[in-house]
This record gives C-alpha cells, structure tokens and sequence, in this order.
C-alpha cells in the first residue's frame, strides 16, 4: 500500500506500482466475492462432499470418468463439462438409458438402463445426480408425486402440451423427425421423472423449460396430460399408430382398396 | 250379387299397366332393363367410387343433424374430460359431441371419414383403369373430362369437409391453404381475404365451407355424375375385344336381373368394408389434436392422403423467391398453384393430344389392353410414379421418423426420386410391355407348351407344342395378333382338367374362339347367360 505522506512527492514509478496493486487487490476481492457467493462455478481441488455425493463419485469414477472427465470437467471430443448440469439431468440421462453412452451418433437413444436392476438404477441415478449437484448446481427434479390434480388439470395440461410440445412431438407425444436424422423420441417409456427432468433439462435438440417458462405446477399438469393420454384407449377402434393422415391414407389403399378390388373379382366372375 | 274373384298373381300385372296406362313408361324402362353390359371386374372401380359417394350422402346428412358450423368461442363441457373447461368454437365443440356424446355418432365420422378416403381412391383407381384401357377415346371424350373435372372436386370437397371440425391438425392445414391463396401474385391477398373475410383465420371460414361442402360441391358432384352416368348409358359401354364383340356391339349381361343384382351386391359389399373399417380403425381422432389455436403446430402434421401429394410437392420444391416488380413471388406458388393446375389441364387434353399424334379420328368401342399400346402405358406408368413420389414425400417426416432416416435424406430421395423415377417407370414398363406382347406372337406362332417331350430319331429332345389354329408348311400357327388374351396353358384349351378353381377367377374354362364361327357371337355356358346387344352403327 502506498503512504499517503504529503512530504514525499510521488514517483511515476511509485504510482504505477500503486494502480497495479490495487487492482490486483480488487480482482481478489472481486473474485474472493464470487467464490463466496458462487460455491459451485469451479470445481476445487477437494470439494466438500456429502456421504451421497461421495458415493455418487465413486460410481462416477467407474463408469463415467472416461468421457466426462475427471470431476466431470469433460474430455474434448468425448464428453461435454456435467459441471452445472444438474441432478434433473443425470437422472434423466441415467435412467432412460441414454448414459453411459455405448457409441457417438447422432443423437444418444433411450436403451437399457445400465443397472438393470430398478431398484439399483434408480439409487445409483440419484447418488450420480447428488454428486453432480454437489459439484456445480443446477435443477433439481422435486421428490414427491409429480402429478397435479384438481379440475381442469387435464384441459391445462393438454393445452400446455400441444402448445409447447406437440411441435416436435407430435399431437399423440409419439415423436417427430427433426432435421438431420434428429428426432424427438416417443414419449411411450417416459416416467413422471423422466417427463419432469426432460423439461428441466432439455436434453440435446430439446429446449430447457425453466421453472419461469414452465412454473412447476404446469409442468405437473403437463406429466398429468401426457401420462394420461399414454393410457387412454382409443375410442374410435385401432389408433393406427396415432400417427395421423399417413397411416390412414395407408390403410385405405392396403384394407379398404385391396377389399374391394377383391371383391369386384369375385363378384365379376360370378355367372 | 258375386263378389269379383281377386287374383293375387295377376296382381303386379295389373298394377303395371295402369301405371304404363298414365306414365308410359313400360317402353323406356324395357330398353333401360334390356341395356346390355359387358363384364369384367375392372369395370367396377368406378362402382366403388359411385357407391363411396352414396355413403358420404347419406352418413353426411345425419353428420348434419348435429353439427354446428360457427366459430363462435365456446366452453367444451361435454363428456370428454380432457378438454372439459377448454375454450373452443362451438363447430370444434359440436363436432366433439358428435363423437362422444351422440349415439353412434363417432361411428357416423369414422364412416363418413373412410368413405371419403375411399371414395377418391376409387376415382382415382377407375380413372387409371380408363387411361390404360384407352376408354377415353372418341367418343368418350367428354365422359374423361367430366371424370377428371369429378376428381378435382372430390379433393376439395374432401379438404373442406376436413377443416369443419376446427381442430388443430386441420387449422394447420387450413393455415397452409391460406398461404397458398396469398401466394398468387397481384390477386392473392384479395382473394383471400374475400374468402377468409378478414384476417387468417377469422370467424367465417367455417360456415362459409360448410355451405360449399354441403351444398354447392355435393350438388355439383350428384350432377355431374349424373352426366356421367346419361353419357355412359348413351354411349354405351366400352368392352374388351373378343369372341364376338365389335366396335358396334355389346357383349354382356342384361341390366335387370345379373347386372343390377351384381351393382346391388357390390354395393352392399362397398357398405360392409367402410363400416368394418370404422368400426375397427380409428380416423382423425380430433380430440386429441384439440381445438385450432395458431401457436399450435404439431409435427406430423399432413393432410388426408388425396391431397398429400401438394403437400410433398411443397415440401420438395426448392425455396426459390423471386422478386420483380416491387411484387415477390413466394416459393410455395409453384408447387401448389402452377403444378396442380398443369396436372388439371394435361390429363384433359391428353385424348386430343393422342389422337393427333396417331392421325386417329375414328370411333372406338373396343377397349385395348395395356400392353398393345406400350407408349400410352408406359406414360401412364410414368404419372403414377411422379404421383406416388409427390404423395411419399407427404409424408416424408412420418417415413423419416418410422425407419430412422434423416428427413434431410427423405427429402432429397423425394427430389432425386422425382426426376429420376418418372422415365425409370417410362422405360421399364415400355419394355415389359413388349416383351408381353411378344411372348403373345411367340405362343401364336409355335402353340401352347405341353408339357411333352419327345425323342426323335435322330436322338433330340424337343417339347411338342399344340398349335392354336391352322398352321403352315413349318408348323408355324397363322393366326394373326388381335390384340387379345391368348390362351397359353393346355387347360384353357379344354384339353386338360381345370387347375384354377378360383374364387376370385372363374374356373378355367376352354377360352372361346371365334374360329369357325364366322365371327358371330358364340352363346357361352349352358344358361346363355351373355346377351348381344347391337348398336346403332355410326355414320
Ligand atoms: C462413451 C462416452 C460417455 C460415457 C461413458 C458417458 N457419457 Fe455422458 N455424455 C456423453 C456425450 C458425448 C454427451 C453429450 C451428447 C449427448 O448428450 O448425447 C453426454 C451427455 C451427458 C449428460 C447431459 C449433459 C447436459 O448438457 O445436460 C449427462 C447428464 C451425462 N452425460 C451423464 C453421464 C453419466 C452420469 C455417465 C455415467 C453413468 C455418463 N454420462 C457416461 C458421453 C458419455
Ligand atoms: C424443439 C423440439 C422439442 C420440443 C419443443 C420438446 N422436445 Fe422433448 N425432446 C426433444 C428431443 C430432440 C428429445 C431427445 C433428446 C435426447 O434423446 O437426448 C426429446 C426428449 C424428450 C423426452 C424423453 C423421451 C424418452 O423417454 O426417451 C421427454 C419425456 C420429452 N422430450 C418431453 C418433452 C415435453 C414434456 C415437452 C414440452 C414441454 C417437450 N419435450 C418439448 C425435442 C423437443
Ligand atoms: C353431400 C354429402 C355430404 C354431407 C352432407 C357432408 C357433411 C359433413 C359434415 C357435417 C361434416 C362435419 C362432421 C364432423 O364433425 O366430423 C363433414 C365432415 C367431413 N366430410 Fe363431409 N359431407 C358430405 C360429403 C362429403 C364428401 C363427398 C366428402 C369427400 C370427398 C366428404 C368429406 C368429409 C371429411 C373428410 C370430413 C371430416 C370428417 C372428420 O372430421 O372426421 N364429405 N361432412
């Protein structure tokens, strides 16, 4: 620090090395400031980890250290940063399968979940998403039923739906063609969870439906429509897929054309 | 005093003439009993269309009874309980009743739905069995254009009738037509708005189509099948050629009883398969699409089938913009303006364009088979696969999605497929037509395999081979091409047992050979059940 001695004339040199200590005291403070308020932006050496997240990161040393790096900082060209990603998103890439990820393609699939145990996948998903909430934050699927319930839930949420989702997913939430061999997948194996986490965290193509574009309760109501249009029958016989005018059109040329056709074989060749 | 003896026998007699005594209608109706026509199942395609349509009538009309055509905002409170509490119009709403809270009503929609599919697939059916068959030649040149102008209607009274219930998946469709309309240059906008009656999508447009789909284009379709219909009863139907039938006969069966209790039964056949699929399939389930609301567009978004191929065409069709003018001509006016209306207009001058090019005036009853006119098939062959690429591409995001192709990759098969499949289809058929028609002279000329194979001296193998008729000094048949099946199996020449015992083909019976008959007609199977006939002979 410089004296602030009236005798003393003030050097140039003097003063230059004066501005550069206080700024470097400012950045310190500045920074010292947004560690403080921000614990989770870089990843220290040793992280104060619960009990959960520990054993979250032994698992993640063992199957997913090899491409998400190590204290899930990422690898190039292997794995993104999991660094603030949040346990919604751990959870929903866990179990739906897509994590850990057998080979690059254009887009990680739901498969198998790599604990086939239920049970165990769903344990190890959330130790996972504890240790990956621990290091950097992020959203956080809610504990407790994930269902809204009360009048017009399913009226709100169908709108919501068709509104937000129907565009990639379609009207029956039985997926859509994106562009370039990107898709967005049926919604037939969706949990609550799963749905609820998607939302949260926009897996690829998909886009993030925060707490602000989506309240929670919404967002229930949205799991509440598609859960339920999940398990509605049909009313007007076989959906066809509930794929729409393409499959319609298909199967009056394959039942109904090829019926009648047959039909005015036999009928003409009677005599 | 005796009371008269009454005669139930003689009853229908009686009633009879005294109804020729007021109406005169006993000759007429005679001639109209009497008419004559041939028989082949190909001739009923357009039946199918016919009889498609008459469902449509009548399921329309209790549809009728309960819809409501207005866009006025409604609360749905209904029995559907997902969308009870959402704002809707009250067509979107009544058509909702429909499904689920008036007895057989989803019923009705399913059939009335399927009907309509079927119905343009059986126009569109019939209409290639009279392009390859040459049925379109003078003097039936009228008929085709009064069939295509049939067609055209059909498709839009079908778009209509989609967009009624006012629900998402149709008001996206509804969206796309409107752009189609504002995409015509100078009258674009004015005509759409005229027709919309304000902004998309205001509050006319529903009960302006209904009024078109129930009134104006129904009428304009009875009338126009009616003429259809007076052309073809004027005109006669055009027959196969064969044993017996010339250009100025026709060979077949008596309208009253065989052919009106065929037409009767195929109708009621017609009948059980759209009710069997109504009751078994599922069509345009509008309450899970919900009601129109312009932020929502789903993927997957298509038309019903008979208009998905301007919907492929616009979707493969490059986005070229062009400005000039101060005026910009929006891509979508291509594909979905200028291509449609050449497709209207080619099909219709096609007759006259044929006949030009063959120098051909005269009149033609007899039809001709496919493969004896190879550039009319193979050119035919061509618009049906332009046609099945433009309908594919449709639904291109659905096929993506399916298999797991990129939409990218579907669209550039679509465009490849496009310019590519056309003279694919042109070439293969040309030559499978040919190669038809020349396995026909080869069985002419050297008879039909018999399966026998004998040694000759000289210590050869050759299959002996039964002539068809008269030969010459080589052994060579001298029958000469006529255009007509040949028999090429030795059942079909009685000379073995039947093998086909079909129930779609009539058995194998020796095929009639107008040789050694002078070319008169030859009674076929022991009823004599085929009747001639003869027409008028054009001057
Ligand atoms: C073979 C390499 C590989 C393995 C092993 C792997 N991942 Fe991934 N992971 C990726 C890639 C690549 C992405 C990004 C692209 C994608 O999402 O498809 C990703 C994305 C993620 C995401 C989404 C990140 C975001 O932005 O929301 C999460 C969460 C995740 N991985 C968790 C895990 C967990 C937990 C494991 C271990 C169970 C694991 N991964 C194993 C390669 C891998
Ligand atoms: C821009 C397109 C888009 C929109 C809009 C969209 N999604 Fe998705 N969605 C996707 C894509 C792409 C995936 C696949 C992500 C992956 O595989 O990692 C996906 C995956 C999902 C999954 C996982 C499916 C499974 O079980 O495998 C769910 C659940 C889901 N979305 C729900 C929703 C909901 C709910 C909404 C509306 C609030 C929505 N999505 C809106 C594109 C979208
Ligand atoms: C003249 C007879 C007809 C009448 C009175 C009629 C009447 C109607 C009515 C009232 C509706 C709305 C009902 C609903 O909510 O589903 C409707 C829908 C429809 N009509 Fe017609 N129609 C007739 C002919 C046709 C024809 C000839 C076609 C086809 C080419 C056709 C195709 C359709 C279609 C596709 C729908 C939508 C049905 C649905 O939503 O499932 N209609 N029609």
């Amino acid at each position: 620090m410089s004296t602030r001695s009236g005798r003393v004339p003030r050097g140039r040199a003097r003063r230059r090395v004066g501005t550069v200590v206080r700024l470097i005291a400012a950045l310190i403070l500045a920074g010292g400031l947004y560690a403080a308020f921000a614990p989770g932006v870089y990843a220290e050496e040793d992280p104060q980890l619960s009990q959960a997240a520990k054993d979250g990161k032994a698992i993640f040393d063992n199957t997913c250290v090899s491409c998400h790096g190590r204290n899930a900082q990422g690898v190039t060209d292997r794995g993104p940063s999991l660094i603030g990603v949040g346990s919604a998103s751990v959870e929903f890439q866990v179990t739906s399968g897509r994590m850990p990820l057998a080979r690059q393609e254009a887009q990680a699939e739901r498969k198998p979940p790599y604990w086939s145990d239920p049970e165990e996948l769903d344990q190890n998903a959330r130790l996972l998403g504890q240790y990956i909430q621990e290091l950097g934050g992020g959203p956080q699927v809610p504990d407790g039923n994930l269902r809204a319930e009360g009048g017009n839930t399913l009226a709100r949420g169908g709108e919501l739906f068709r509104v937000n989702c129907s565009s990639c997913h379609a009207f029956s939430a039985g997926g859509g063609a994106l562009s370039s061999g990107k898709f967005a997948p049926s919604m037939a194996a969706a949990t609550d969870r799963q749905i609820y986490a998607a939302m949260l965290s926009g897996p690829q193509n998909m886009p993030v439906f925060g707490d602000n574009q989506l309240t929670p309760d919404e967002k229930r109501e949205i799991i509440t429509y598609i859960q339920n249009l999940k398990e509605d029958k049909d009313p007007g016989g076989w959906g066809l897929g509930r794929i729409g005018p393409v499959t319609e059109g298909l199967a009056i040329f394959v039942v109904g054309v090829v019926a009648v056709v047959f039909a005015a074989l036999w009928i003409a060749g009677k005599s | 005093m005796r009371k008269r003896k009454f005669d139930l026998n003689a009853l229908p007699a009686a009633a009879g003439n005294e109804i020729d005594d007021r109406l005169h209608a006993a000759t007429p109706l005679r001639k109209l009993m009497n008419k004559v026509f041939p028989d082949h199942w190909s001739f009923l395609l357009g039946e199918v269309a016919l009889w498609s349509f008459v469902i449509l009538l009548l399921t329309g009309t209790f549809l009728t009874l309960f819809f409501d055509p207005s866009m006025e905002e409604t609360v749905y409170n209904g029995s559907y309980t997902p969308l009870r509490g959402v704002s809707m119009s009250r067509a979107f709403a009544s058509s909702l009743d429909i499904s689920f809270d008036v007895r057989g009503g989803l019923f009705m929609r399913q059939m009335h739905h399927w009907a309509a599919l079927l119905f343009v697939a059986g126009i569109i059916v019939h209409m290639f069995r009279t392009f390859f068959t040459g049925a379109f030649r003078k003097p039936r040149e009228l008929n085709w254009i009064v069939g295509l102008l049939l067609f055209w209607i059909a498709i839009f009274e079908g778009l209509f009738g989609y967009s009624l219930p006012d629900d998402a998946l149709s008001g996206t469709g509804l969206r796309i037509m409107n752009a189609i309309v504002l995409s015509i240059p100078v009258i674009g906008s004015w005509i759409a708005f005229a027709g919309f009656g304000s902004e998309f999508p205001g509050t006319e447009i529903i009960p302006r189509f209904y009024t078109l789909h129930i009134l104006l284009l129904p009428a304009l379709l009875v009338g126009l099948v009616t003429v259809h219909l007076v052309l073809l009863l004027l005109q006669k139907h055009a027959q196969w050629p064969g044993p017996g039938r010339t250009n100025y006969n026709v060979v077949g069966e008596r309208m009253v009883p065989r052919y009106a209790s065929k037409m009767g039964a195929f109708f009621l056949i017609n009948f059980a398969v759209i009710a069997i699929m109504s009751g078994l399939f599922q069509i345009n389930p509008i309450w899970i699409f919900g009601p129109y609301k312009a932020a929502v567009v789903s993927a997957g978004s298509q038309p019903d089938w008979y208009v998905m191929f301007l919907d492929g065409s616009a979707r493969l069709f490059p986005a070229w913009e062009i400005r000039a003018f101060g005026y910009t001509l929006p891509p979508i006016f291509w594909p979905a303006v200028v291509l449609p209306g050449i497709l209207t207009v080619l099909p219709m001058i096609y007759p006259f364009i044929e006949a030009r090019r063959l120098k051909d005036r005269r009149v033609h009853n007899l039809l001709q088979r496919p493969r004896d006119v190879p550039n009319r098939t193979a050119l035919g062959v061509m618009a049906i696969a332009f046609y099945v690429v433009l309908v594919l591409s449709g639904g291109n995001d659905i096929i993506a999605d399916q298999f797991s192709i990129s939409l990218n990759a579907t669209t550039w098969a679509g465009r490849i497929g496009l310019l590519l499949g056309p003279p694919i289809a042109y070439w293969v058929t040309y030559r499978i037509c040919l190669g038809l028609q020349q396995h026909d002279r080869e069985v002419l000329v050297h008879g039909v395999e018999t399966g026998i194979i004998r040694r000759l001296p000289d210590g050869r193998f050759m299959e002996v081979h039964q002539p068809l008729g008269p030969t010459d000094e080589h052994g060579h048949g001298q029958l000469e091409y006529a255009g007509w099946a040949v028999p090429k199996k030795m059942n079909r020449l009685g000379a073995l047992v039947p093998t086909v015992k079909g129930f779609f083909f009539p058995v194998e019976r020796p095929s009639r050979t107008p040789i050694g008959n002078g070319g008169r007609p030859v009674s076929t199977g022991p009823q004599g059940q085929r009747e001639l006939e003869e027409a008028e002979r054009p001057r």
